[in-house]
């Protein structure tokens, strides 16, 4: 039995504490936004914010996460899509097959968070999530709008 | 998107058999009657549902996996519509439907980028009769001729009496009318919806979560799968000892899925992979388990020059003049095996009982997978359904049913359950259907003038469709190992003039499946022979472009290709310091293509800083949808040419994952311009033909960096070339 805090909302979840947070995530809450993709933190369809940092669920144990700890999945971003960062993503219609989105969306929110007006070269650091259809570009472009849009906008994130 | 899977869950929620047959019968009778019926908003005809408030819903019947054909393809049947275009969302029709209705909406196969170049016409006819159907209805009701009504937006104008009316209020009558028996399609010139740079429809629920895929989907009382199937192809599942597992969390049954393969079903997903992983299997490894790739190289080596291959072009007496010749230009290129790496791994859902069958599955090819869960159940294909699912990622590794047939034969051990069968990524890594590994050995000669006197290109390799299509194969011989070389086909031909030219294929296949794999043989032929022709005009001293532009001038299509990226590189002007460039050309899939890159290499550190690409595909039905695409097409194409290769030990697939199957990231994507050639007059494909040349551009501007040709791909392979 693990307690968690998601998405602002206690939950009591009955699982293996080896379980990783992302199948929690999945199976016991039906959080399906966070993707599977490699299961050992190499693709990053699974990041999720602990305490605003990005994480990717996939290789987090359950048990490594405090029922204080605030965990925000992409279902937790915004209520209706409105977050900047999704917003400046359907501007871009950044999206192919989608899959790898949520988790792309997540890691460039943290990294916004930390640098309201990243680099080149901080994206290329940071943003480290595979995307097969290669979306990568407009994955760019969006961040860049976002980070204008915040500023502009003095939203706080 | 609306998706006719909803009927399958809306049936969950209601909960009753008695629904179950009206929804999923209502579709099965004749459609004047299924209007009568209201189960069901009233269908103009196969293509075209207009609901009471306007909304219309056009149904696809391609399956979309990142490409944009959804959107495309509604595009066409809303602009002979002449539709309100705020108001389309699209519905998947079931492949068991399609059966059931003498497969009205024809071909659900998605693949070779055939999604509207091989779908624009029927479609849009669908469209334009579903209009010509709801005014006569607006006219029937008017008293008034036809022929003087006129529809825009959704709103019919009887412009003589000033009287209007809008679709939906008519659609009901509309589907009795009669199909016009001749209807005239729209010149494109004076398309509004379709050829415009419209936003896809399908993207607001990919940022918030609720697009659901294969992968993601709940059904009441379901159970999750893992399964593993023997690592080396060709082996046997010989036994298993499930005594540990079966007492694990969750489980609930371990069982055998086929000759080849083992599961546990848990009630939950990670349960299952848990318990899988505790399981102790005994394997027949079987006849491969001693294939490696040192091996299957040199059965391709030896291909290289054996005396017998299959002729795909054969022009003067290219063999002879080389013979003869004082000097050649020879090189010998290798491109290996790659799996498609899709993000989703595969997956399939089936609920099973001895009436009926359901299967929830993204898939490429609804009606493939249609008969593949037929086949596994023992089930006449009439008691079997599939809805399809949104994919996360395809590039034609989802058009093979083996995890479809998988879930399916799980699920018959399961009857009356629902269970979803997901692969990790290390069962997908090593069970792929890979893109054919081959080599291929280019000889040429050059006259006193620098010109291209004669060229031999010999393959040595695999054949696809020997292993997955056989009744594609003529006399033996695989056609599809031509792509882009046929120098008189009409798909990808082979775009040089040049007079002595044999191009042949020693077959050498191994046990490693080949599929179809984004691009298929079009990727390496393209290699080989842009990579061959810039050595040719290198050895000849010449600029490569114009060296190219000589071989093209009885091409004008791919000459202005080739013409439109040198000018957007700036071919003729000076690169910036430490800068070099390259270029590549090619037709496939119906499309002609060109790429410039910009690269330099410093210390051993290739950076790619720029791309510039053009595709004439004739029509363009979403230029910005054609943008997305090439630049993915770069993201795939030069993964596959500097990172992506599946080496062989003991008979198995070494790598596991994407730690050491790495693939593309951001820091290593180029800036691509893409250059669409809206000429008109043909409808090419655009989801592949462009990955082809991304990787000869770059390995050109390579050469032109450092002087050394990377010829056994990948780069990234040689210790001396590695990612900035």
């Amino acid at each position: 039995m693990a307690t968690l805090t998601i998405n602002g909302e206690k939950r009591e979840v009955d699982v293996e504490s080896d379980t990783p947070l992302l199948w929690v995530l999945r199976e016991q809450l039906a959080l399906t936004g966070t993707k599977y993709g490699c299961g050992i933190a190499q693709c990053g369809a699974c990041t999720v914010h602990i305490d605003g940092v990005a994480t990717r669920s996939c290789a987090m144990p359950v048990s490594a996460v405090t029922a204080d700890q605030k965990i925000t999945t992409i279902e937790g971003l915004s209520p209706d899509g409105s977050h900047p960062v999704q917003k400046a993503w359907l501007a871009l219609d950044v999206p192919q097959c989608g899959f790898c989105q949520c988790g792309m969306i997540m890691a460039a929110t943290a990294l916004l968070k930390n640098n309201p007006n990243p680099t080149d070269a901080d994206i290329d650091a940071e943003i480290t999530n595979i995307c097969r259809c290669g979306t990568y570009n407009r994955v760019r472009e969006a961040i860049k709008t976002a980070a204008t849009s915040i500023r502009e906008g003095k939203v706080a994130l | 998107m609306t998706h006719l899977e909803n009927l399958s869950r809306r049936r969950f929620v209601v909960g009753s058999a008695a629904a179950v047959g009206s929804l999923s019968l209502g579709f099965h009778i004749p459609l004047a009657q299924a209007a009568a019926a209201a189960a069901l908003p009233p269908e103009v005809n196969a293509w075209v549902v207009v609901k009471p408030d306007d909304a219309i819903v056009i149904r696809i019947a391609r399956s979309e996996m990142g490409q944009g054909t959804l959107t495309g393809l509604a595009q066409l049947v809303a602009e002979e519509l002449e539709c309100d275009w705020s108001k389309v969302t699209t519905e998947y029709p079931t492949p068991g439907q399609n059966l059931a209705r003498n497969r009205v909406w024809k071909d659900f196969s998605t693949g070779g980028s055939r999604g509207i170049r091989s779908s624009h016409d029927y479609v849009r006819l669908g469209g334009a009769a579903a209009r010509e159907m709801l005014i006569a209805a607006a006219a029937q009701g008017w008293k008034v001729p036809a022929s003087e009504c006129k529809a825009s937006k959704s709103v019919i104008t009887h412009a003589a009496s000033g009287r209007t009316t809008t679709y939906g209020k008519v659609a009901i009558v509309a589907a009795t009318m009669k199909v016009p028996e001749k209807i005239s399609l729209k010149d494109p010139s004076t398309w509004t919806i379709a050829g415009k740079p419209l936003p896809r429809l399908d993207t607001a629920d990919k940022l918030t979560g609720k697009q659901i895929y294969g992968m993601d989907i709940k059904l009441p009382g379901m159970l999750s799968a893992a399964v593993t199937a023997c690592p080396v192809f060709g082996g046997k599942l010989v036994s298993f000892d499930a005594t540990a597992a079966e007492k694990m969390p969750g489980v609930k049954k371990v069982l055998k899925v086929d000759d080849t393969a083992v599961a546990v079903v848990a009630d939950t997903w990670w349960r299952a992979k848990t318990a899988l992983d505790a399981l102790r299997i005994t394997w027949d490894y079987g006849p491969n388990k001693k294939v490696d790739t040192a091996s299957i190289n040199k059965m391709m080596t030896e291909g290289l020059d054996a005396k017998e291959a299959f002729v795909g072009s054969n022009l003067g007496n290219a063999p002879g003049l080389i013979k003869d010749a004082k000097k050649t230009v020879t090189a010998t290129y290798a491109y290996g095996f790659q799996n498609h790496a899709c993000m989703e791994s595969m997956n399939a859902t089936a609920l099973y009982t001895p009436e009926k069958l359901e299967v929830w599955v993204p898939t490429q090819n609804g009606e493939a997978s249609l008969a593949a869960a037929a086949e596994a159940s023992g089930l006449p294909v009439q008691k079997c359904d599939v809805y399809k699912m949104h994919l996360g990622g395809g590039f034609g590794r989802r058009g093979f049913q083996d995890f479809t047939k998988q879930a399916v034969s799980i699920a018959k051990q399961m009857p009356g359950i629902p269970v979803k069968m997901i692969w990790s990524r290390e069962e997908d890594m090593l069970h792929g259907a890979y893109h054919p590994k081959t080599m291929c050995k280019l000889t040429g000669v050059l006259d006193e003038q620098g010109n291209i006197k004669a060229m031999h290109m010999r393959i040595s390799g695999q054949s696809i469709l020997a292993a997955v299509r056989p009744e594609g194969m003529q006399g033996g011989m695989d056609p599809a190992v031509f792509q882009g070389l046929n120098v008189d086909g009409a798909e990808g031909a082979f775009t040089y003039k040049i007079d002595n030219l044999l191009i042949d294929h020693a077959m050498r296949n191994t046990h490693i499946p080949p599929g179809f794999w984004r691009g298929v043989n079009l990727n390496q032929n393209a290699i080989y022979v842009e990579c061959f022709i810039d050595e040719l005009a290198h050895a000849a001293k010449q600029d490569p472009v114009e060296f190219r532009r000589k071989l093209l001038a009885h091409n004008p299509k791919a000459l202005n290709v080739l013409e439109t990226v040198a000018k957007g590189i700036g071919w003729d002007t000076k690169p910036a310091p430490g800068v070099s460039r390259g270029v590549a050309q090619i037709m496939g899939f119906g499309s002609y293509v060109g790429a410039a890159a910009e690269v330099s290499v410093t210390n051993g550190k290739l950076k790619i800083h720029r791309i510039v690409a053009a595709t004439d595909c004739g029509h363009v039905v979403n230029p910005a949808q054609v943008e997305r695409q090439v630049e993915g097409s770069f993201a795939y194409g030069l993964g596959s040419v500097l990172y992506n290769e599946c080496t062989i030990r003991e008979g198995r697939v070494e790598q596991t994952n994407f730690h050491n199957y790495d693939v593309i990231r951001m820091a290593a994507m180029p800036k691509v311009e893409t250059i669409p050639i809206p000429s008109g007059g043909f409808w090419g494909g655009v989801g592949e033909p462009t990955i082809a040349v991304a990787g000869p551009a770059v390995l050109n501007a390579i050469f032109a960096a450092t002087g050394k040709r990377y010829r056994t791909l990948p780069v990234f392979r040689h210790s001396d070339l590695q990612s900035v």
